[in-house]
């Protein structure tokens, strides 16, 4: 018996130049950076303030950190498919072979939705949803923490894939009977599933902790009408999250027993149906379309009202919208695969649901839009990324509308038209909102402002850039071209898609951009400090404290009287006058746990062990896992007591007071 | 600006009015910590509603192989559920116990929950190797794939209630009923019940429809 299963020098692709000199350079640049923190001596630091932190603001940062890496590593896939198919025209082979795009895809596409646009938006949560309803924590810290490196486990493993191994060569949808042990060998498909169970589990129990905590952990008089807009996007979202990531978990699972224990769930032979699968998949993933876009809808209202100067219009409306959305997201799911070949009835009645839920969609764009109407509107960088989300998303929605006529998705279904339309929602909708809300909480989180000139020139490059890269793949959509082509013969799709390429390389211009906007602000921080706290005149009560926030948020629990909380607070205390005496008391708060780290150091080692059939490791990693859960279950204490008098301390010193 | 005019409780206190209770602030651990394992067991009814899904959809893809009605021993599920329902009725009798810090009933009870659980576990691993023996694998069909896992996660799911009253026994004999301990206890008793209303969907759709089919 093999001591480390099917793992051998095989499994590292030395003949494939590109693969090399991408992971040396990732080896080279992770190496740099644990080097330099090495040799600095920041380990202990980084240990206590962070890897075992259970703040809120802390794990939502690194959430949105690992997200702006994996968007790098993302758009390098995009920016080599877009070259590869600006080349591979005629009988030009372009310089990606078959098997190595067909991984490139397939890794863009989980990467960007599972580890990009999911820990972007939930470290968005993460951090502002505690602040927003005036509580000092998400309801249960240390799974939060936990949550988190379970995601970043599954980052590394799929990560790991790119220098050892391979990844699936199946999209990034992995459909069987293509995803079958017959017909895909190789341990790519199981490092997308391994990947996405542990990322998973992390997602689930950040669903359940978020609703716990918005249904449970409001300030006191913060009823459900008087929830800032973006906590409710925020809960329609978990409530998502709770419903649908476990269909994903037992989807995957069966899939996971055909590959390893020869089931017949989705296979071809001994009754499995693959086409159950794809149901399946997408009764998680049309939901969860709506998990990403619902918070970015979130923080286009908390950003259109705050830069208009207007309350937003529509509140009510606007949380009906929000929770009919959650709701019709469940009955959509079929529009995936009308060429499945279900009845007329059944893709009729599944075309219709889709058309409706475009409505509470639009619905929302009337109240952003009448919101701004009658404002004075400043145009800062967060409101031009929502003015350049509004138009585009109307397009992103009208293809997307378009394609919900069964007939019309039999013409268009695979094709590149449809690779337009999610791409314009998902960047023109998703991406957009969680830069608006990037340039919008910065200085809540850090104390200071992005530089608004960079700012503003990523947004234009990102914007022209988007429009085009993908106009012409609704063109070539039109023209017959279908997705995940690695070459073709037809020479007149050669100058749209080179067209793409430029556009591509416009939008990677917008990203060193942004990169040069985070250098030059944290260059710039003295001139760009915020000591008020409130740097935009805001409205709800994460600008009511300090920047950045102390650890626990709040020195006294605010009192709740409206919707927009803090901006009634400051109307009903206009004149700067003496901050009342403050009852101060001692604050609980949790104590920093290991939990998260160790176990996610298991995860990724049982992980590893099962992608390569190494079984002694595999169940050395869930015993080290259950053993790290136990230790934290015997732990003697679970909370530190903060005394009244440092609270008191830091309030003297950042002093906060509602005047404007 | 239609918010001006409102003015905050905290500045008005002779307004004196009912809280309404999603108005009353954050609620007590307990509670915040009961409903988040609600949450977490619907998440996890949903992921068994997949399971049961697939089933429902595979149940007569036995590819020439063997069929509910020629597999299922109604003998067998019927004292499964009984040792199931019993042990939800001990494990209320546990809470009983808990709720009155009466250690000597929690061991008591939580010990006959675990005999009669292990005591189903057995039965199920039993019939699972019997119908092994005979050929019936999940490899066989997609039936019997759809099978094993929907009664296998089931079964896993009371091992793993079993460890989990294990490590509550023995945090109990060390740290006595600290207001932990019992909130976890009282998250075990959901997730056993949870599992009682699983395993009564789980009797009907597969022992007893198969049973029919």
């Amino acid at each position: 018996m093999n001591l480390l299963g099917k793992l051998d020098w095989s499994a590292i692709p030395f003949d494939q130049p590109i693969i090399m000199v991408a992971s040396a350079l990732m080896i080279l640049v992770i190496g740099a950076i644990l080097g330099w923190i090495t040799l600095k001596g920041h380990w202990p630091y980084l240990w206590s303030e962070w890897i075992t932190s259970v703040d809120h603001k802390r794990i939502g940062v690194m959430y949105i950190l690992l997200a702006m890496v994996m968007l790098l590593r993302g758009f390098t896939d995009a920016i080599m498919m877009r070259a590869q198919q600006a080349v591979a025209a005629g009988g030009a082979e372009g310089y990606l072979p078959p098997e190595h795009f067909d991984q490139i895809f397939s890794a863009h596409g989980t990467i960007m939705i599972f580890f990009m646009a999911m820990p972007f938006v939930i470290g968005l949560m993460n951090i502002i949803l505690p602040l927003q309803l005036g509580v000092r924590d998400v309801a249960f810290p240390t799974l939060n923490s936990v949550s988190f490196w379970l995601t970043a486990s599954g980052t590394l493993l799929i990560n790991i894939s790119l220098v050892v191994g391979e990844f699936a060569k199946t999209g990034w949808v992995a459909y069987p009977p293509l995803a079958e042990l017959q017909f895909s060998p190789g341990v790519g498909v199981d490092y997308y599933l391994w990947s996405l169970q542990i990322s998973g589990i992390g997602t689930l129990m950040t669903g359940i902790n978020f609703v716990t905590t918005i249904l449970k952990m409001r300030a006191p008089g913060m009823g459900y009408m008087r929830m800032p807009v973006f906590c409710w996007t925020a809960l329609a979202s978990n409530l998502l999250i709770v419903a649908a990531f476990p269909v994903l978990t037992a989807t995957f699972a069966m899939l996971l027993l055909d590959r390893y224990l020869g089931f017949h769930f989705f296979t071809v032979e001994a009754g499995g149906n693959a086409m159950m699968y794809i149901n399946l998949f997408w009764v998680w993933g049309h939901p969860e379309v709506y998990i990403l876009i619902l918070p970015a809808f979130g923080v286009f209202s908390e950003v259109v009202a705050t830069f208009s100067g207007k309350p937003l219009f529509g509140y009510r409306s606007m949380v009906a919208a929000t929770m009919a959305i959650c709701v019709l997201s469940f009955l959509v799911w079929l529009h995936h695969f009308f060429t499945m070949g279900a009845s007329a009835d059944v893709n009729g009645f599944f075309g219709v649901m889709t058309m409706i839920i475009a409505v509470p969609t639009g619905v929302k764009i009337f109240n952003w839009l009448f919101t701004m109407y009658g404002g004075r509107v400043r145009f800062s960088v967060p409101i031009l990324w929502s003015i350049g989300f509004m138009v585009t998303f109307v397009i992103g929605g009208m293809t997307g509308v378009l394609m919900a006529v069964p007939p019309a998705d039999f013409q268009l279904h695979n094709s590149l038209f449809l690779v337009a339309h999610f791409h314009n929602v998902i960047i023109g909708g998703v991406v957009f909102g969680v830069f608006a809300a990037y340039n919008y909480w910065f200085p809540k989180v850090f104390g200071f402002r992005l530089h608004e000139g960079w700012g503003k020139a990523s947004f234009w490059c990102w914007l022209v850039g988007f429009y085009l890269a993908f106009m012409p793949l609704y063109a070539l959509g039109l023209m017959g071209m279908t997705r995940r082509l690695q070459h073709y013969d037809n020479p007149e799709w050669q100058p749209w898609l080179v067209a793409a390429a430029v556009g591509a390389a416009v939008i990677l211009v917008g990203v060193a951009c942004q990169v040069a906007q985070l250098a030059v602000s944290i260059r710039d921080r003295r001139l760009l400090r915020d000591l008020t706290g409130d740097p935009w005149n805001g409205r709800t009560l994460e600008w009511s404290t300090s920047s950045p926030p102390p650890a626990w948020n709040f020195a006294v629990l605010p009192q709740v009287g409206d919707i927009d909380a803090w901006w009634s607070r400051k109307q009903a205390m206009p004149a700067r006058q003496e901050a009342p005496a403050r009852p101060y008391q001692a604050i609980e708060m949790p104590k920093n746990s290991p939990t998260g780290f160790i176990t996610a150091f298991f995860a990724v080692v049982t992980g590893f062990a099962l992608i390569w059939h190494i079984w002694w490791m595999a169940g050395l990693g869930l015993v080290g896992a259950f053993l790290t859960i136990l230790a934290f279950a015997f732990r003697r204490e679970e909370e530190i007591e903060i005394p009244a008098a440092e609270i008191a301390r830091f309030d003297r010193v950042h002093e906060m007071e509602p005047a404007q | 600006m239609n918010d001006v005019a409102v003015a905050l409780p905290a500045l008005r206190p002779d307004l004196r009015y009912e809280i309404p209770a999603s108005e009353a602030g954050p609620a007590p651990k307990r509670i915040v910590v009961a409903y988040g394992f609600w949450i977490f067991l619907l998440s996890d009814v949903v992921m068994f509603s997949t399971l049961f899904a697939s089933y429902a959809v595979l149940a007569r893809s036995t590819a020439g192989g063997p069929s509910g009605v020629q597999l299922f021993n109604q003998v067998n599920v019927a004292v499964e559920t009984a040792c199931l329902l019993a042990s939800s009725y001990t494990c209320g009798l546990m809470s009983l116990s808990v709720e009155s810090r009466n250690r000597a009933g929690t061991y008591l009870w939580a010990l006959v929950t675990a005999a009669l659980g292990a005591a189903f576990l057995a039965l199920e691993l039993q019939e699972f190797a019997g119908m092994i023996a005979r050929g019936a694998t999940p490899q066989r069909s997609a039936f019997l794939s759809a099978f094993f896992t929907l009664v296998g996660c089931h079964g896993l799911h009371v091992a793993a209630g079993l460890v989990w009253l294990a490590v509550m026994m023995v945090q109990v004999a060390l740290r006595g009923f600290l207001p932990s301990v019992s909130r976890r206890l009282n998250c075990f008793s959901l997730f056993w019940h949870a599992l009682d209303i699983v395993w009564v969907w789980l009797f009907t759709v597969v022992y007893l429809l198969g049973i029919r089919a």
